[in-house]
């Protein structure tokens, strides 16, 4: 076990020093931080080297042979062809090196799969375009957006060093911990990636699949959304912080304390003033992805907000629309993203924004019925 | 073998001129290079997609276009150079070359010949047109996965459609192919005396007849899941998205060596005539064509180590895969073998295919390496993957293409090419290719996604060295133009052998071969 250690000092070493020479030029898998990265990394190594050096003999041999049996050097052609007793070897000689590399990958993908025994577990649930998190064993829950700014992204302000790799709500976790990952999504494929970390699963609309790692050292690790699931498929990153078991303490605490002040909004009653305000919030984070910062939506793509029906109509159709989406296309149902007061919110916004003068305003209560109202009066809505 | 008696029929006796003559050809010379102009011209459309591609990304941030349009380049892209350029361009080689290889006056049926090319332009059209429709072309990827698939508008729909219709074309063209390879030889030329190509191509075919239907059953769930109600791949209604992929691949892996076993054809008739020996193991080729065929079938879910397979699935999967590597190295080996100690001259079309060689190899490594069950969780679905893709299509069936193109094309025209022309595509070609793609396998394993249209910082200068290789390679392409241009209008006249140390029966014709050839069946000893 030591031995194997002082390889991957031995190896990480080289690594910092050639990324240290060599700037913003990375020619290997980013360095691990978990065990399962770690043997990706030597497992990817060898491969290299056994290709490396079948590539050199192969390649030796035809370069040779283009250099000195050439016509123009004066070299008269053979006619030697056909020897089974060379093709017998040629295919041998492969398939004893493949049995060689196929035994290690072996035992990483049984190990791989092996997400019995965890310290923790955390379901995290893709959507169009953003990472859900429920620590299930803590009774937290948040959502975690991309914080890059949009001017950034349109190249009318200075790229900051993670640009496009930074979220408002890291994923957090203590170190040194087994920590299983159930991964689903709610719209269409995704994929969970961090690559230090080692650990890639799809997120599969319907299908809770497994994932698990245990990060070895402290540190932030970012990762990306690796499944193509539409327009800004490129714009939800990942991003987890490995902290301390007391920093991860501290933190716990800390969520459940504003998980506790959004439960309270909940039971407030609020001027249309304030909604408004709360509103323009919750629609820059879920909405404006796809309707647009003006509300004028892409043209037939995603529809416009501004002057629609629906938000110009009966606000009872609007609230639905929101909570429960529109099955069949990218509108999502938020009900179960939302909570009652950033619904009540972004409805209040959308009805009172842009070329849409309405006036009216939806209360966190009004959700809290809509929601809670009985089976009988959710599916009411639906129908008309 | 006198074909000097077919000499009067240069010309088509009472045929339609002009435009009509091409709608209603049924001379696989004709057809054949009607394939070839298709593909041709499709190169330059998708080429240009992928430079509007590559100059988006030369830099962070959004330049050019918006992640939507960016969607839908790289959608087209993939799938009008699979289904536009590479698949037609073989079925071109075939229709010009399986006849004068066999020995054969013409395809066993050239009405559906017809037929078969003629469907394509619609396909494209169906693929093209939605650019102008409401919401844009298809930008759910290449391979169309649900759910994301089921969101899009209608043409998403139009998609489906011009698969189907290149699905048929396909089919008709393999029943056409295989039918004409085991009916219509020259007395004397049994199966294991048929040159490399039609092997290839006679092992492809069969590979098309049992994939494309399972294409269309998959796009077909997918118009149902979109207009009909079904829930096929929608969980809430009892489906799974996952069974998608499963049937997708199923059809796909093999098609990766649609797209590629007739390249293995084009270069096996190259080497050996630029070798001016022998193909070293004739019968082991043909072996390892065949295996990789069957293999083809059993290793589709290497594409899904991600979607959360069983232990033992990806365990299959991954030694499944592996095992390619051993008749694909069988092949490479025999080339090499066949080069040794030949008398070997350099002129394009062995240039092309020795580059082949080496950088289908590097393709086949990083295909090795994808195929480790483990590394390829880390690696799918970053820019890893598309080097490896775009080292087997690009310098593996592409550059083949262009190998056959510069072998037959005196034998089509009666005019030698421009040698020098040939030799400065092909190295600004080599060259460019390598930029391009040699970059994008660190860009994967440093973890970048692909399919992405702006990426974080540390990702840059890769990206723009690839951004360069990139407009290097597309332009040079126009070098390829010119020559196939001005060989067809003229040049030095060519030979009948053409080549010093070509074999077969299709240099035994006069150059250029004449409209109808082989009215009389040779006889091969």
């Amino acid at each position: 076990m030591k031995g194997k250690w002082q390889r991957v000092g031995v190896m990480g070493a080289a690594l910092a020093f050639s990324q240290s020479t060599l700037a913003e030029y990375a020619y290997n898998l980013q360095t691990p931080a978990s065990q399962v990265a770690q043997d990706v990394f030597q497992l990817h190594n060898l491969i290299m080297l056994v290709c490396l050096g079948i590539f050199v003999v192969v390649f030796g041999a035809m370069f040779y042979s283009l250099l000195k049996h050439r016509k123009s050097v004066g070299h008269q052609a053979a006619h030697f062809h056909e020897n089974t007793t060379v093709e017998v070897i040629w295919t041998v000689i492969p398939f004893v090196i493949l049995m060689g590399m196929a035994y290690p990958a072996a035992k990483v993908v049984i190990d791989m799969k092996d997400t019995t025994n965890p310290d923790m577990t955390i379901k995290i649930t893709g959507y169009q375009w953003k990472w859900g998190y429920d620590y299930l064993n803590d009774d937290i829950s948040f959502y975690s957006n991309l914080a890059t700014p949009r001017e950034q992204i349109q190249g009318t302000a200075e790229k900051g060093e993670h640009y496009l790799l930074e979220v408002d709500e890291p994923m957090v976790v203590p170190v040194g911990k087994r920590v299983r990952l159930l991964i689903t999504a709610n719209d269409v494929l995704h994929a969970w990636w961090v690559p230090a970390l080692g650990a890639k699963q799809d997120a599969i609309p319907g299908f809770i699949r497994d994932s698990w790692f245990k990060a070895d050292k402290i540190g932030t690790y970012r990762g990306q959304c690796v499944e193509l699931c539409g327009k800004d498929h490129g714009f939800m990153p990942i991003v987890v912080e490995v902290v301390s078991e007391e920093d991860y303490a501290a933190w716990v605490a800390k969520k459940k304390g504003s998980a506790q002040a959004a439960a309270a909004d909940n039971a407030k009653t609020f001027a249309i003033a304030d909604l408004v305000e709360r509103g323009e919030k919750v629609y820059q984070a879920n909405c404006a992805a796809c309707h647009q910062a003006d509300g004028k939506g892409l043209p037939g793509v995603f529809p416009a907000i501004s002057g629609s029906a629906v938000a110009t109509g009966p606000i009872a159709a609007h609230i639905d629309i929101v909570m429960n989406g529109k099955p069949g296309t990218a509108m999502a149902a938020f009900a179960g993203q939302l909570s009652d007061a950033d619904i009540a919110a972004v409805v209040t916004y959308q009805r009172n924004a842009w070329d849409n003068k309405m006036g009216d305003l939806a209360q966190p209560a009004e959700i809290a019925a809509a929601r809670g109202g009985a089976a009988s009066e959710a599916a009411a809505p639906a129908a008309q | 073998m006198s074909d000097a008696a077919h000499a009067h029929d240069d010309h088509g006796h009472g045929h339609p001129t002009g435009i009509m003559r091409w709608l209603t050809t049924t001379n696989h010379k004709d057809i054949g290079s009607l394939y070839l102009w298709f593909a041709l011209i499709m190169l330059f459309v998708a080429g240009t997609m992928a430079l509007l591609i590559r100059a988006e990304l030369f830099q962070p941030g959004l330049q050019l276009t918006n992640p939507d349009f960016f969607n839908q380049l790289t959608t087209m892209h993939g799938l009008i150079m699979i289904f536009g350029v590479i698949m037609p361009a073989f079925s071109g080689f075939a229709n010009w070359q399986v006849p004068l290889m066999l020995g054969a006056p013409d395809m066993a049926f050239p009405r559906m010949n017809n037929w078969a090319f003629w469907i394509l332009p619609v396909a494209a059209f169906l693929l093209m047109v939605s650019f102008w429709l409401p919401g844009g072309a298809v930008a759910g990827g290449w391979t169309m996965y649900p759910p994301l698939f089921i969101q899009g508008g209608i043409s998403y729909d139009l998609t489906i459609l011009a698969v189907h219709i290149m699905g048929l074309s396909s089919i008709m063209g393999s029943i056409n192919i295989i039918t004409t390879i085991l009916n219509m030889r020259a007395p004397g030329l049994t199966l294991m005396k048929m040159p490399l190509f039609v092997w290839t191509w006679l092992i492809t075919a069969y590979l098309l007849i049992a994939t494309m239907p399972v294409l269309a059953g998959a796009v077909t769930m997918l118009l149902t899941d979109r207009n009909f109600g079904t829930h096929f791949f929608n969980a809430a209604g009892g489906g799974d998205p996952v069974m998608f992929q499963h049937i997708f691949w199923f059809f796909a892996h093999p098609e990766v060596y649609i797209l590629i076993l007739p390249a293995f054809g084009i270069v096996s008739q190259v080497i050996p005539t630029f070798a001016r020996k022998p193909l070293f193991g004739y019968a082991s080729m043909v072996y390892a064509t065949a295996s990789i065929a069957i293999l083809s079938f059993i290793v589709w879910a290497h594409h899904m180590f991600t979607v959360g397979m069983p232990a033992a699935a990806q365990l299959f999967f991954m030694f499944s895969t592996m095992l390619i590597a051993v008749p694909t190295g069988v092949k490479v080996f025999n080339w090499v073998a066949t080069m040794w100690k030949g008398s070997m001259t350099f002129e394009t079309p062995m240039l092309f295919a020795i580059a082949f060689v080496c950088l289908f190899t590097i393709g086949g490594f990083s295909g090795l390496v994808l195929a480790i069950a483990p590394v390829d969780i880390q690696l799918h679905d970053t820019y890893y993957v598309v080097a490896h893709f775009h080292y087997v299509l690009v310098s593996g069936a592409l550059f083949s293409i262009f190998a056959g193109i510069y072998y037959w094309l005196p034998k089509w025209t009666g005019h030698m090419y421009n040698e020098t022309l040939g030799k400065w595509h092909f190295w600004l070609s080599v060259i460019g290719m390598n930029i391009v793609f040699f970059p994008m396998h660190f860009l994967g394993l440093a973890g970048m996604p692909r399919r992405i249209p702006d990426y974080a910082l540390q990702f840059t200068e890769f990206n723009q060295i690839a951004t360069v290789g990139a407009f290097i390679f597309g332009f040079s392409q126009l070098i390829f133009l010119v020559v196939v241009l001005k060989t067809i209008k003229g040049g030095a006249r060519a030979s009948d052998q053409v080549w010093e140390g070509a074999q077969g029966l299709e240099w035994t014709l006069p150059s250029p071969a004449p409209y109808h050839t082989f009215e009389t069946a040779p006889v091969v000893k």
